[in-house]
């Protein structure tokens, strides 16, 4: 076995990778930027070696960097992790010439899988489906026609020199084709004076599914299962499974007997993925073949008991794979949540500065549940802007589906990252979301379920009651403990009452609280009670309840008068008062937040570079009306609609903090 | 007898309606609740004993003498917050718009002197027109009697004011004397001459909001603390306040028990100072990462952003805290910051709360702006307010403190009992270009030695050691110990005793 590897990697996955080679005995080597001198990776490898500036194509990418930092070190093997070089030819190339192993596929497998045609070609060959249709020029709409039966409806046309949608039609039938041919060309003349067709197989309900497999080089090669990755903004996944709730055994099989079939079609060893867009009928059809460590990997490896990182070291060593395929058993269910620092309050912008608090929940792994995190940063660790937005994997794993999604609510409640904003809202309300928890969705799930975006959740009645009878029962321990105080006046203390109004989420609920020492019987108008108990006390940040036997946990934070909460993507603000308190506070006015689409607010605190426009000029939507550099970082600002500059409150120069109005409009 | 107490309850019962049920309405309408709501807000339920509920004013001009509702426009008593005693008096706008006649006056006049003799906080819920115009001087004879009253009960009992309606005018004074001043959004404004007679005058067209709302002196003018949405708010956190706040100047600060352990240790403060050392960093962090439960409640939070003042507790016992915010103008001093940390340490000094600062400070602010604006006189203040406290006084520079900031951010030399630095500090004359600049002029020319000799003065005076070897920092400590570190140099400091030489008083350069 190697005694000392290379990760040429950063973050989580390097962190990931040092994990397996240190319960492997293998000595580790971290490769660093100037900006990751203090990144958990680095810490936790045994010998770290600079590898120049922050930019990935000044340290991390460029490969005789990483070339010498392998010379100085004496690594033995080299595990690329994901991104960066992992699949880089020239690197797996620069490898073999000083006789290094790379922990990944042969060069030939990288090369033929990495470029789209040719890898479509060759999964054709190898008998795996593909996409059906046409890419030769069709002469009118009656070739359209005929190629269009030939395929099988729906097809979709498009121009060959498309883009943004335009050119673009779906036919259902004959006539669809005939019309859509048509004003498809024409469409595509005018756009892009080509007026190029050619015609697909249209994916209805596409879902995106991707089979693991593993290779070694003595010609054995096995698969995982399959992960459902349907869930994705923008082409990047955030939620990932396995299995996936979608696929039956007979559909498994076949897909999996592809995926091998493929790889070793192209000699492949180690760890793969090939990917397969599956439509609404289960036909399932390649996409493309991913020849490293996938993001998600993890889920394969809660549910199938395989160490992918582990299986890669030893094939990269030469070794046979110990496992057969008649090993291979799915037991339970896994969820990966990818938490990333993008805020999805602002449009999910990248968010980046001090992780002022960060607290995973707590990793456990039994017979009935396992939580587990794969992280890189820590608390009072710097998010750059230099590299991915990604923070961590929260999986968790359970005997069922249901179980699994449960488990990801609670850790998601329970994951505590402060100073930056973040997706944790977000998954939290996907993971409640009917279509996710039907496992009904598809690769359009969050355009078509969040069109307008993600602003926060409106909890249910069940909980916000649960909700409401905690905050009651807290608020009442945080009140007695305020007349605890020193001084007061003996004999006439403050007595705090049981009868209460929670008001939240534009409701209030009377309760009436009956507390022992073992927690507190919260009854409602209704007549309906609540039993919390919980080990809360003032000033925690994460309060874990008992609610009638579920496990409640809330982020707690305090707002004049009352407390934030926060749980299952709900930001709210809570109130509990006495009935004549809450009587009283129903006179305030209501306050209005201030308009604010007339204005240019500063989306992220940074520096004006340069202001655009000048008061008077009139603006067309999308037009640049100034520059903020943030972290280095230039962020050109635009007119979201066609307006008028009534003034600039800033100049160039100026350093403003988030929202502060750079200018108004008419 | 029934008769006789049925009679007394009627009586209360017309006392309490105030100004009648339609102007209760009209106040309602307007976002405000009665005096006497109020009062039910601020104290803990069912403790409120009223004084002086059937006091009438003895005005007979202009038909007043026909026009005599019981309490006068003013309810005054006392109660409590959490169990321990306040008096309280909350002007009534439904009753001749909460105007202040004689009697009023001395209505407010009679619980101040209680809580002076008895050592209890004053808080005033102000709400009112004015002047009594009817009664002319006599008005004005009774807001000069409240004036004195402030003047004397300061530095004897705290003194908090809550403006809820408006406030103009003479009557702008007697909060203006208090310790602290908060102030409700869009409902309540000060100033001493209103938006009419400013346009009279300077011609000048102004709002009262704009004139003397809670955002102009939060934000512009530093007149008011602080500033709330609205009633119900401003109460629930001025009792909030009261909780840190001791009962008068002789009594202790208050304790109360606290679910945080004194040790804790947090890890994150080891890299709270950027490497680069004009990279700015959050002062707030710290400040909540060594408190009692993360919790802080800042004085001024709008005002001379570049300073942070507020209370915390440590061990359950209130800390008053005193910051730069590298934040904001890099943390320098300027006139705003240091008038507003002089008078809240002078504050902290008069009730003997400990004070914990907390320093980095790059200097203070120069330009003509600033010198025309007096601010070696203001700067003073600051400097003055620390050196004669006496109070125990735990200070930890987390990185620069450089040239006179350093002495004034309650430096060894001022008495501090404790004078901690992180090893990421910087004590020094100033930064380490400048410095170089001036020592070694003749090499100005010449940028690569310029850059030696930078690099030489780091090495030996961008650390905290320099200051050590002297005495001057009593010990390096690491940042993630912090709070523990504190909280010890505080508990030994509970019996510190220190007085100043007798004086009628000093001559603080105001």
């Amino acid at each position: 076995m190697f005694k000392k590897i290379l990760i040429a990697n950063r973050g989580e996955i390097a962190c990931r990778v040092i994990k397996s080679a240190q319960k492997m005995g293998i000595k580790t080597v971290a490769i660093y930027s100037e900006a990751d001198k203090h990144a958990l990776h680095v810490a936790m490898a045994d010998e770290a070696v600079l590898i120049g500036p922050p930019p990935a194509n000044e340290s991390y990418i460029v490969i005789d960097k990483v070339m010498d930092a392998i010379r100085q070190t004496g690594a033995e093997a080299v595990h690329p992790g994901y991104g960066f070089l992992s699949e880089n030819k020239l690197f797996a190339e620069a490898l073999a010439r000083e006789g290094v192993a790379f922990i990944g596929p042969p060069v030939g497998a990288i090369e033929s899988m990495g470029d789209k045609i040719t890898s479509k070609k060759i999964a054709q060959e190898a008998g795996v489906a593909t996409v059906p249709g046409h890419m030769g020029l069709i002469a009118d709409a009656e070739e359209a026609v005929k190629i269009s039966r030939e395929i099988g409806y729906p097809v979709m046309l498009k121009a060959s020199a498309g883009g943004g949608g335009k050119g673009m039609r779906i036919a259902w039938n004959d006539e669809e084709a005939r019309e859509g041919f048509q004003s498809s060309k024409n469409e595509a003349a005018s756009s892009f004076g080509d007026d190029r067709i050619f015609i697909e197989k249209f994916i209805t309900q596409p879902r995106h599914i991707e089979i693991q497999v593993l290779a070694d080089a003595h010609g054995n090669a096995i698969y995982l299962g399959e992960r459902e990755c349907s869930i994705q903004r923008r082409n990047q996944k955030v939620i990932e499974e396995a299995p996936s709730p979608f696929l039956d055994e007979k559909t498994r099989k076949k897909m999996g007997n592809q995926a091998v079939a493929l790889a070793q079609a192209v000699g492949y060893t180690s760890a793969g993925t090939v990917e397969f867009i599956v439509d609404g009928d289960r036909n399932f059809y390649f996409l493309e073949m991913n020849t490293r460590l996938q993001v998600e990997h993890p889920v394969t490896e809660l549910i199938t008991g395989v160490d992918l990182v582990e299986q890669m070291i030893r094939v990269a060593n030469g070794e046979e794979l110990a496992i057969r395929q008649k090993d291979v058993k799915l037991n339970g269910w896994a969820v990966e949540s990818r938490l990333y620092a993008e805020d999805p309050y602002r449009n999910f912008l990248p968010s980046i500065g001090r992780l002022s608090r960060y607290r995973p929940p707590q990793e456990v792994a039994d017979a009935t549940h396992v939580v587990r995190n794969d992280t890189g940063v820590f608390e009072g660790g710097e998010i750059s802007m230099y590299y991915d937005p990604m923070i961590a994997k929260l999986c968790t794993w359970a005997p069922d589906r249901a179980a699994a999604i449960e488990e990801m609510r609670v850790a998601l409640d329970s994951f505590e990252v402060e100073g930056i904003g973040h997706n944790l809202p977000f998954l939290s309300a996907v993971m409640d979301h009917e279509k996710f928890t039907s496992g009904n969705m598809t690769t359009a799930f969050i355009e078509e379920e969040f069109p307008d975006g993600f602003d926060g959740v409106e909890l249910p009645e069940d909980m916000l009651r649960r909700v409401a009878a905690s905050a009651a029962a807290m608020y009442r321990v945080a009140e007695i403990r305020r007349t605890r105080v020193s001084g007061r006046m003996d004999n006439h203390e403050r007595k705090v009452g049981t009868d209460w109004v929670v008001s939240l989420q534009g409701q209030e609920f009377p309760v009436v609280i009956d507390a022992d020492p073992m927690g507190a019987t919260v009854t409602f108008k209704d007549g309906k009670s609540h039993r919390v108990s919980s080990d809360w006390v003032p000033g925690q940040s994460l309060a874990k309840l008992d609610v009638d036997g579920m496990l409640v946990v809330i982020k707690v934070g305090k707002i004049p008068g009352g407390f934030r909460m926060r749980l299952r993507g709900a930001d709210m603000k809570v109130f509990v008062r006495t009935p004549r308190q809450a009587e009283l506070a129903r006179l305030m006015p209501e306050k209005m937040p201030p308009d604010t689409s007339n204005l240019l607010l500063c989306p992220m605190p940074g520096l004006i570079v340069s202001v655009a426009v000048e008061v008077g000029d009139e603006v067309q939507e999308g037009q640049a009306l100034c520059t903020v550099e943030a972290m280095k970082m230039e962020n050109i600002l635009r007119a979201e609609k066609k307006t008028v500059v009534a003034k600039i409150n800033t100049a160039a120069g100026a350093s403003l903090a988030v929202d502060d109005v750079i200018m108004e409009f008419e | 007898m029934k008769d006789i107490l049925q009679q007394l309850e009627s009586r209360r019962e017309e006392a309490r309606l105030g100004g009648g049920e339609r102007r209760i309405n009209v106040q309602h309408s307007k976002g405000k609740l009665t005096a006497r709501e109020r009062i039910e807000l601020l104290l803990d339920e069912d403790s409120f004993e009223e004084f002086d509920m059937f006091v009438s004013h003895r005005c007979t001009d202009f038909g007043m003498e026909k026009q005599k509702p019981a309490g006068d426009g003013v309810i005054t008593g006392w109660g409590t917050i959490n169990g321990r005693m306040v008096y309280v008096y909350s002007q009534d706008f439904t009753v001749f718009g909460g105007s202040l006649s004689e009697t009023h006056a001395q209505k407010i006049c009679k619980i101040m002197d209680m809580a002076v003799q008895n050592g209890a906080p004053v808080i005033g819920l102000n709400d009112s027109g004015g002047a009594r115009i009817q009664e002319g001087v006599a008005s004005l004879a009774g807001y000069a009697e409240v004036f004195q009253r402030n003047i004397m009960a300061s530095g004897v009992v705290p003194q908090i004011s809550v403006i809820m309606g408006p406030c103009a005018g003479g009557a702008v004074y007697s909060p203006a004397m208090t310790d602290f001043i908060f102030m409700v959004k869009d409902s309540s404004y000060m100033f001493v001459t209103g938006p009419d007679v400013v346009k009279t005058v300077t011609n000048e067209i102004v709002t009262a909001e704009e004139l003397g709302g809670a955002i102009t002196h939060t934000k512009k003018s530093s007149v008011a603390d602080g500033a709330f949405d609205n009633d119900v708010e401003a109460l629930s956190e001025v009792r909030r306040l009261v909780d840190f706040l001791p009962l008068n100047n002789r009594s202790k600060v208050p304790v109360r028990p606290f679910f945080d352990d004194p040790d804790r240790v947090d890890a994150s403060l080891d890299t709270l100072v950027p490497e680069n050392p004009n990279s700015p960093y959050d002062m707030k962090e710290l400040i909540a990462k060594l408190a009692d439960e993360g919790d802080f409640y800042e004085i001024q939070e709008e005002f001379a952003k570049n300073i942070l003042t507020g209370f915390i507790r440590l061990e359950g016992s209130t800390v008053g805290v005193v910051a730069n915010q590298p934040m904001v103008l890099a943390g320098c001093l300027d006139i705003d910051s240091s008038r507003k940390a002089a008078r809240f340490v002078r504050f902290c000094d008069a009730f003997e709360i400990p004070i914990l600062t907390l320093v980095d400070v790059p200097g203070f602010l120069p330009g003509t702006s600033q010198e025309f604006g007096g601010v070696i006189k203001h700067g003073a203040k600051l400097l003055f307010a620390y050196g004669e406290a006496t109070v125990p006084k735990v200070t930890l520079i987390t990185r620069k403190a450089y040239g006179g900031a350093y002495d004034v951010m309650s430096s060894k030399h001022l008495r501090g009992d404790f004078n901690y630095a992180w090893p990421t500090a910087e004590i020094a004359v100033m930064g380490a270009k400048g410095a170089t600049e001036i020592i070694h002029r003749a090499d100005l020319g010449d940028a690569e030695k310029i850059a030696q000799h930078t690099a030489d003065y780091e090495d030996r005076f961008a650390n905290p050691f320099v200051a050590a070897e002297r005495g001057f920092i009593d010990e390096v400590i690491q940042p993630s110990r912090s709070r523990k570190r504190i909280c010890r140099a505080f508990a030994s400091l509970r019996n510190k005793k220190q007085q100043n030489p007798w004086k009628k008083h000093g001559n603080i350069p105001l």
